[in-house]
């Protein structure tokens, strides 16, 4: 057994992703990066073992070519420790009514890919006994709004899948915590106006995420304000729901 | 969306980008005919604000290299010095030069080629840089120092994001045994006291003082004198020796404050609280190095004790041989107008470095003014007043001086603009403070 505990990202480069390798790293974990830009990841490589990662790989991973997630697997050697998935994609809504491969493109890029990929290492852990999976998923998830929900429903898919995934590791010894971040400034939403007191940043989530991992939570939302937004927006009749803007 | 700097003075319309490397900036920059570069935006004014484009470098934040026996560390340029700082912690290195808050970037820092409280002693940041990596107007990175492209380099210190962007850079750090300042305070009845007491002061590591601009008369420019040096390990007391500072509690300003309450009363009545409490506790005090370098950073936001309607801080720095008479000048102006100043520092400063670097041998006061055409209008007295000693103001807080008096005050303007010129930055790269300024 290697000295270090280690963690897979994938998706490794998006602003959450990296935000979280920092805080891992600085707790001493190894680092596992995958994902599509492999110079982009080596960058963070050489940073994230300055910060105190024994050791970073660095492996690329498609999350929409399903047909290469076993080789992917299979690829890294041991099975890690822990894997967090941030692979997400968002389009206009706009954007996604006009154009289909565009709308498909979200629902595999938010759903089917970290799905599938997340069930196969499920799979490994379980079979080694232990592991902790961490699947971000988002607050766009928790009710279908007409501004974004292409994205909302395969993140709903998301967090309805994860939450199979963790009964079903439950009594295998792998555990699954669902995020759900809110608003967060990284580069998916740079150059919108959020307010402030609900948006988070990269840092902000990435200890969230470390801290609720210890403690093994179910379902955590980084902002504790947004459990409560969430619940006031399901609880809304669907006749009202469906007159509101938002 | 809507962007300003520190002092949510002006505010624009503007597209904001982020890059997070050499790639994504080569990007931008062929896509967008004029831009500007941005950090952490805490520049006060307009410096870091464009009509067109404002790439932000907050992405591009690794550290790239840290060579730990001679203390010299590259990172990227969106680095904060909050980052670094934490990163060094244990170390035995702390960066050789801070500014007031660490909320700032490693290219900020160069770009406005920041100074701290022992600028008399150190210099400013640029003094410590060794190389920028800066990306040209046409995508081609070049690597800067005193010794490969000087003129780039001179001009890229202080240079305000105009040369080019700044990618990374490589600087030395400054050694130091503990996290602990031994802080000496000083309380000086009036201006003549004050100054003397900063010159008596020149081998003391850091120094800086507070000043109460309300204070007439004889006791015109009465304040505290805060004197530092590093704690060594041996002169820890024993309660301290071998720990480190306890994390300081962060408060954050929740909500914008109304305009009214930062009125003359108040602000006298803080000031003056401030001077009592300072001859309450004068004497000698081991303090954090987060605490005596940055008291405002422990309230998260506090911009917004000034509304909406933002505020201007005024800095300016006379030479050596006016600043007596002047800075008398300056704050008899101030305490005689109706719009005073709420935070008032004053700092012996050494010599420069960059071409448009604010520094020079002689006093620096800088002033909060809550914005309004009153203060505006007397930060326009304020700048005859500055320019008449020969002084300058420092373009990091500024948002409203004349292209006049930036020329007047900067003698190595036009070699700035030549160096500009020569590196095809001149059309590319642009703010609103250089299309104000005329740079």
């Amino acid at each position: 057994m290697s000295a270090s505990p280690s963690l897979l990202i994938l998706g490794a480069t998006s602003g959450m992703a990296r935000a979280v390798a920092r805080r891992y790293a600085a707790a001493g974990y190894s680092l596992i990066l995958a994902g599509r830009d492999v110079a982009e990841m080596e960058r963070d490589a050489a940073d994230l073992a300055l910060r105190g990662a024994p050791m970073v790989a660095c492996h690329t991973f498609d999350a929409l070519d399903l047909a290469s997630h076993a080789a992917f697997l299979a690829g890294l050697g041991e099975t890690p420790d822990m894997a967090l998935c941030a692979v997400g994609f968002m389009a206009d809504q706009a954007a996604c009514d006009a154009d289909p491969a565009l709308a498909d493109r979200v629902a595999r890029s938010n759903f089917n890919g970290p799905a599938h990929i997340l069930s196969l290492i499920g799979s490994a852990m379980a079979a080694r006994g232990a592991g902790m999976i961490v699947g971000i998923s988002s607050v766009a998830g928790d009710r279908g709004r007409k501004s974004n929900y292409s994205y909302g429903a395969a993140k709903a898919g998301f967090t309805a899948f994860l939450s199979g995934l963790r009964g079903r590791f439950a009594a295998q010894g792998v555990h699954v915590m669902t995020v759900k971040p809110g608003f967060v400034r990284t580069r998916m939403t740079a150059g919108m106006d959020l307010p402030a007191a609900l948006t988070a940043d990269p840092a902000e989530v990435a200890e969230a995420i470390f801290v609720a991992a210890r403690k093994g939570r179910n379902v955590i939302y980084v902002k504790p304000v947004w459990r409560l937004i969430m619940a006031i927006i399901r609880a809304i009749p669907e006749p009202v729901f469906k007159k509101l803007s938002i | 969306m809507k962007l300003s700097g520190w002092g949510r003075y002006p505010v624009v319309e503007t597209t904001l980008r982020e890059f997070g490397g050499p790639a994504a900036a080569a990007q931008i920059l062929s896509q967008n005919d004029e831009m500007i570069a941005r950090g952490n935006g805490r520049s006060y004014g307009d410096a870091a604000l464009s009509d067109a484009l404002v790439a932000s470098a907050l992405p591009c934040d690794r550290l790239l290299a840290f060579d730990r026996a001679n203390g010299v560390i590259a990172c990227e340029a969106g680095v904060t010095l909050a980052d670094l700082i934490n990163f060094l912690a244990g170390s035995g290195w702390f960066p050789a030069v801070v500014p007031g808050t660490k909320f700032v970037t490693i290219g900020g820092m160069i770009a406005a080629d920041v100074h701290g409280k022992n600028h008399h002693v150190a210099g400013s940041f640029g003094h410590f840089v060794d190389e920028i990596e800066l990306m040209l107007a046409d995508g081609a990175v070049l690597r800067c120092s005193r010794e490969a492209h000087a003129d780039l380099f001179t001009a890229t210190l202080g240079g305000m994001g105009l040369t080019g962007i700044i990618l990374s850079a490589r600087f030395r750090l400054a050694r130091v045994e503990s996290e602990w300042i031994r802080q000496e305070t000083l309380v000086m009845p009036d201006l003549d006291a004050l100054m003397d007491g900063f010159e008596a002061a020149r081998a003391s590591t850091y120094a800086v003082a507070w000043i109460d601009s309300f204070a007439t008369g004889d006791a015109l420019g009465r304040g505290l004198l805060y004197l530092g040096e590093h704690a060594g390990q041996d002169n820890l007391p024993p309660r301290l020796a071998g720990r480190r500072p306890a994390k300081s509690r962060r408060r954050r300003v929740p909500f914008d404050f109304p305009s009214w309450w930062l009125n003359r009363l108040s602000m006298r009545a803080f000031n003056a609280a401030i001077y009592a409490n300072g001859r309450r506790k004068a004497g000698t005090a081991f303090v954090a190095l987060d605490k005596f370098f940055f008291p405002l950073d422990s309230i998260l936001e506090w911009n917004r004790i000034y509304g909406r309607r933002g505020f201007c801080q005024y800095q300016c720095v006379l030479p050596l041989s006016a600043s007596r008479d002047g800075m008398r000048r300056l704050l008899a102006r101030i305490a005689a107008s109706n719009a005073s100043s709420f935070l008032s520092v004053l700092k012996l400063l050494g010599p420069g470095r960059g071409m448009l670097s604010f520094p020079m041998a002689g006093y620096t006061l800088a002033l909060d003014f809550p914005r309004s055409d009153r203060t505006l209008a007397l930060m326009d007295e304020l700048d005859a007043i500055t320019a008449d000693c020969g002084g300058r103001v420092y373009l990091a807080k500024d948002a409203r001086l004349s292209a006049a008096h930036l020329a007047a005050g900067y003698p190595e303007l036009d070699a700035f603009r030549a160096a500009r010129a020569a590196a095809g930055a001149a059309g590319k790269f642009h703010s609103r403070l250089s299309r104000r300024l005329e740079i």
